[in-house]
């Protein structure tokens, strides 16, 4: 390696090491959302992507050592990144690490954080190789930048593609192997002797995956997920599998100790469920396929659930079923005889298991008349059908046990949002139902959460009196929300309380129900419910609101977080009474976040500050004042790059329909474009006129986009895909071209007054980036997407104004 | 000064006598012969557990005496493994192996209390875990049947057992969905195992005027439900969080 243009060759292991280490990246959060739990996931990966900033911290220190032989460096850490890339994760899957369990026990921190360190060193090893060759090519830094970021935008994306065809755990060889021919290929190309060891590189990169056939390198899902203890009943067994880039998909079926799942079944039910398969989502999220022949007697059971009330007020029924998993809402409303049947799922492959690989089980459920399946998001859905329909059931999804201890928190959801109930009820024929089912929580949070949804989405499509068209009934287990398109009758209401009182159920709230109806077969210490109801529909909903302990306000497309309730106040309490069980009381998810985030930053200030005492002593560095301009500026541009990324994220999230698309999409489009940005900054006449460029045109597109894009997404929304992946990456293209300039541009300013600051910048902008992604979700749950997106705008017109 | 020694002697000598013979006590619920080295630790447990009651009271209803003298005799650390048997006498979950856990001490005496029943009562249990359960019902009724789904978990369970001598408490490897029809119908019955319903055969199996308590949640018990069947065959059920807290601010 030289001090002049990097070769092609080199240059495409550097596109490849910067691609496998993205898309590992991504593999990490699928892996262990499978062995452990997506919550966990994430912030085990927030904070093993600090290798980034460890590697910059690491560069600097050992710079005398590497100058000696940079490229034997490269080659090496290219190495280990393929070494580690398999070896860590399938080190840190034996770690069992339950939150849950945290609250109690030392010993859990302390695997949780050898967790973060094993799955941080194939980041560190990646990054040491980009940044060494940063450093060594300062002179074509921009291009060496260019070429990581087209690397890793295209990582992003050729992960998602591979995992349609590979399962995680091949996908996670393969990644081994491309860093080990990363390591072959520079071998070669940067001269390095004796010229057999890229040949034997090339060839361990062949054999790899020979030797991780071993039973050993399989993934092991934790003891506590739901498909491991159901493993463990005598006769079960994995019958079917399917994976994908949603997940990894298994059917169970227990011929010892049948199935039996049935959310919120009546105790007086005369019917139990008939033979089931249980199909699980990344080890988790139990729902069942339920075997059918065509005779509707053994689904009698189907009747006696809370989601079965409105069939008891519209007789044959158009119903649409937003979430169709298993079918058993699509089973629902056949056995209530539904004129026609339309069920949306996103996972084509759960289409696949019960239309094809289960047809015969389950009576050709997916391909029999009147049942229209469809392979939707269900908001993407909703806000493109052209029908109208009599019943709109949102079905039940995720499990109660990760849905209770608000472990989902993280997830935005966009189909419980006040937009989505106002499109939703548009979508319904006049006196038409839309029905959703909630676990039942003590005391209840999402329930309530959602009623407030309702009236405020009826209350905003113009209703004068959303208390006349809103019925709220509950079991033990679930409760389920109608709105009416419409008022409701009194012989709706008749209904509603003899549908009630046959299954045992309480009247949670009905128009003109009196207290003293509240509250009679399953007994809460108080009706909360009823309270809850009658409060949100007055006029002082909002100070029930502020008053109530978990967060109850409704979601918005802006604040699109549902299923996060905490409050502040909550953890003293459940601290001081963790005696009696407190802890339940606490949605672990934002505290989650938080703790990532306090961790990130306190690790990020140390990896920052600690280098300058090294910094200081080895020579031309710079005034000090450089450093802290430096400092700041490089933090302000991370920070902002990720902020902006994440904040447009999850507007395309709903544009596009679907996160992980979304996600290939914005990524790739983000870093492809911020690339071509680096690329050609090369004609600017000084670093700091592209600065200064680039930050007035982010800031001028940012805000346009803030004030556009509402309109743009809602007049292209029902165009096809294709079109709104052109759309989406037209409208990043400009926004990401500006973005990557302030990085690189700064960079060579700094190449030339204080070189030694280089590896130093690439660890502040690998902090800044972690913490970026994880600030990003807590403002956007806090304040709003809108709140990331302005941040970042300032944090650049910071960064501007440091003039570096 | 000199007034103050004699007492103090006095109260030293009657807090030891107390303290010796509490430890008879609870060395007898160990084993005989064995000796009871977490015996101090159980009785701090138990008086953890009375005073998390003081406060949670006005919600749940007050300790079962009787069953605050059966958590005082149960070895709690021969149901859990042997890593954890430093913590068995915290009041806090413990993992017991196979995605498992024992429940919270506390919830244990709140579940047991909950069930309102005599020495003369037929209990039983589906899921029995560790069995820790079982063993302090079989203290308190007169026969206990428990039934666990997990092969190896039911096996450990019954050898502690009968190595306890609790040989008042049946134990079966299988489905609790059906219950014990031949030992039915049950004063009790406790649903450690819960689905996402509660069995209805297990309501058919409850004797009227009998109760069945469940608790909702994984590692933490999210709450209780209380199924209770009257004289006439009605039933009601009762969701009881196990802690005291009220959620609206203000409203205490």
């Amino acid at each position: 390696m030289d001090e002049n243009q990097p070769s092609r060759g080199f240059l495409f292991t550097v596109f490849l090491i910067s691609g496998a280490s993205l898309a590992y990246q991504v593999l990490s959060i699928r892996l262990l959302s499978i062995v452990s739990w997506h919550h966990l996931a994430y912030m085990v990966m927030s904070l093993a992507l600090l290798g980034y900033g460890v590697s910059g911290t690491f560069i600097l220190l050992a710079s005398r050592l590497i100058e000696r032989a940079p490229e034997l460096a490269y080659v090496i850490n290219a190495v280990l990144f393929g070494i580690s890339s398999v070896g860590c994760f399938l080190a840190a899957q034996t770690l069992l690490v339950n939150p849950a369990q945290m609250l109690w026990e030392g010993q859990q921190v302390v695997r949780m954080a050898t967790m973060y360190l094993l799955l941080s060193l194939p980041f560190f090893f990646a990054s040491n190789c980009i940044a060494i060759a940063i450093v060594r090519h300062k002179r074509h830094l921009h291009r060496v930048y260019a070429v990581d970021l087209f690397g890793a935008g295209l990582g992003a994306l050729g992960v998602v593609l591979v995992l349609h065809a590979l399962s995680p755990g091949a996908t996670l060889k393969l990644l081994g192997c491309v860093a080990l021919i990363a390591a072959a290929l520079a071998w070669s190309t940067l001269g390095c002797r004796p010229r057999s060891v890229s040949a034997y590189l090339a060839l361990c990169a062949l054999l790899a995956p020979l030797a991780l056939s071993q039973p050993w390198a399989e993934l092991r899902p934790q003891e506590y997920k739901g498909l491991q203890q159901a493993l463990k009943v005598v006769g079960t067994r994995i019958v079917t599998e399917r994976s994908g880039p949603l997940g990894l998909l298994q059917v169970l079926e227990s011929p010892k100790v049948p199935f039996r799942i049935a959310p919120g079944l009546s105790l007086n039910t005369p019917a139990l469920p008939p033979e089931q398969l249980a199909l699980f989502t990344d080890a988790d999220a139990m729902t069942a396929i339920t075997r059918f022949d065509g005779d509707l007697r053994p689904l009698a059971f189907l009747a006696y659930m809370p989601s079965a009330a409105p069939y008891r007020l519209l007789k044959n029924p158009r119903v649409l079923i937003l979430g169709a998993g298993g079918g058993m809402e699509v089973l629902q409303a056949l056995y209530h005889r539904a004129r026609r049947i339309d069920a949306v799922e996103q996972n084509s492959q759960v289409i696949g298991l019960v239309r094809d690989h289960y047809r015969d089980y389950t009576g050709a459920l997916y391909a029999r008349d009147p049942v229209h399946i469809h392979v939707a998001e269900a908001r993407g859905y909703i806000a493109t059908a052209a029908e109208s329909f009599d019943i709109i059931q949102i079905a039940l999804l995720e499990a109660f046990n990760t849905s209770a201890s608000g472990l989902y928190a993280l997830n935005e959801s966009y189909l419980y949002t006040v937009e989505a109930f106002r499109q939703t009820l548009r979508n319904l024929a006049p006196d038409g139902l839309l029905a959703v089912t909630r676990w039942v929580k003590v005391p209840p949070r999402d329930e309530l959460k959602l009623f407030a949804t309702a009236v405020a989405a009826l209350r905003a499509e113009g209703v004068e009196h959303p208390a006349r068209q809103l019925a709220w009934l509950r079991g033990w287990r679930t409760s389920t929300l109608l709105v009416k398109n419409g008022k409701f009758r009194q012989a709706d209401l008749r209904e509603l309380r003899e549908f009630c009182r046959t299954r045992s159920f309480d009247l949670a709230y009905l128009p003109g129900m009196k207290a003293h109806e509240a509250n009679r077969y399953n007994l809460l210490p108080e009706p909360y419910f009823f309270t809850a109801a009658e409060a949100l529909l007055g006029d002082d909903a909002d100070v029930f609101a502020d008053r109530y302990k978990f967060d109850i306000k409704p979601a918005t497309d802006d604040r699109p977080y549902f299923f996060q309730w905490f409050k502040w106040p909550v953890l003293k309490e459940a601290f001081a009474s963790r005696g009696a069980g407190g802890y339940a009381l606490l949605d672990l998810g934002y505290l989650m976040l938080l703790a990532t985030l306090i961790q990130a930053l306190v690790l990020s200030v140390l990896l920052i500050l600690l280098p300058l005492r090294f910094i200081n002593r080895r020579g031309p560095s710079g005034p000090r004042a450089l450093k802290v301009k430096s400092a700041c500026y490089f933090f302000a541009v991370g920070l902002g790059f990720m902020l902006i990324e994440v904040g447009f994220f999850q507007r395309f999230v709903l544009y596009l329909s679907h996160p992980l698309y979304a996600m290939s999409v914005v990524l790739t489009g983000f870093l492809v474009f911020a690339g071509a940005g680096s690329m050609t900054l090369a004609r600017h006449a000084t670093p700091q006129a592209a600065v200064k460029r680039a930050v007035t045109a982010i800031v001028v597109i940012t805000l346009i986009y803030q004030a556009m894009l509402p309109m743009l997404f809602a007049a292209t929304l029902a165009w096809n895909d294709a079109a709104k992946i052109a759309i989406t990456l037209m409208v990043i293209a400009p926004l990401a071209y500006f973005m990557g300039r302030p990085y690189p541009a700064a960079l060579q300013t700094i190449s030339e007054r204080a070189p030694l600051l280089i590896p130093w910048a690439w660890g502040i902008n690998g902090c800044a980036s972690v913490l970026g992604a994880v600030l990003a979700m807590v403002i956007s749950i806090d304040l709003g997407l809108s709140a990331v997106v302005y941040l970042a705008a300032l944090l650049y017109v910071l960064a501007a104004t440091l003039r570096l | 000064m000199s007034r103050t020694i004699p007492r103090r002697a006095y109260r030293l000598r009657r807090a030891a006598l107390c303290s010796l013979g509490i430890l008879l006590i609870a060395a007898r619920g160990v084993g005989a012969g064995e000796p009871d080295e977490y015996g101090p630790a159980r009785l701090r447990m138990v008086d953890t557990i009375e005073e998390e009651f003081r406060w949670t009271a006005s919600m749940v209803g007050p300790l079962d005496p009787a069953v605050a003298e059966i958590m005082r005799k149960v070895p709690r650390h021969r149901f859990v493994p042997d890593d954890y048997q430093g913590h068995a006498y915290l009041n806090q979950p413990l993992p017991i192996g196979y995605g498992q856990t024992i429940s919270q001490p506390y919830i244990v005496a709140l579940m047991t209390g909950l069930l309102d029943v005599k020495s003369t009562a037929v209990m039983l249990e589906i899921g029995t875990g560790s069995g820790y359960q079982a063993a302090v019902l079989a203290e308190l009724v007169k026969e206990v049947y428990t039934i666990e789904i997990i092969e190896p978990l039911a096996k450990l369970a019954r050898e502690r057992l009968r190595r306890l001598g609790k040989h008042n408490v049946h134990t079966r490897i299988g489905d609790g969905y059906f219950g014990w029809e031949e030992h039915a119908p049950f004063d009790g019955i406790m649903v450690t195992a819960a689905g996402d319903h509660i069995p209805p055969p297990l309501v058919r199996q409850l004797e009227p005027g009998g109760k069945l308590v469940m608790p909702v949640g994984g590692f933490l018990t999210q709450y209780l439900v209380l199924v209770e069947k009257a004289g006439d065959g009605s039933v009601t059920t009762r969701q009881l969080l196990p802690v005291r807290f009220v959620p609206l601010t203000g409203d205490h």
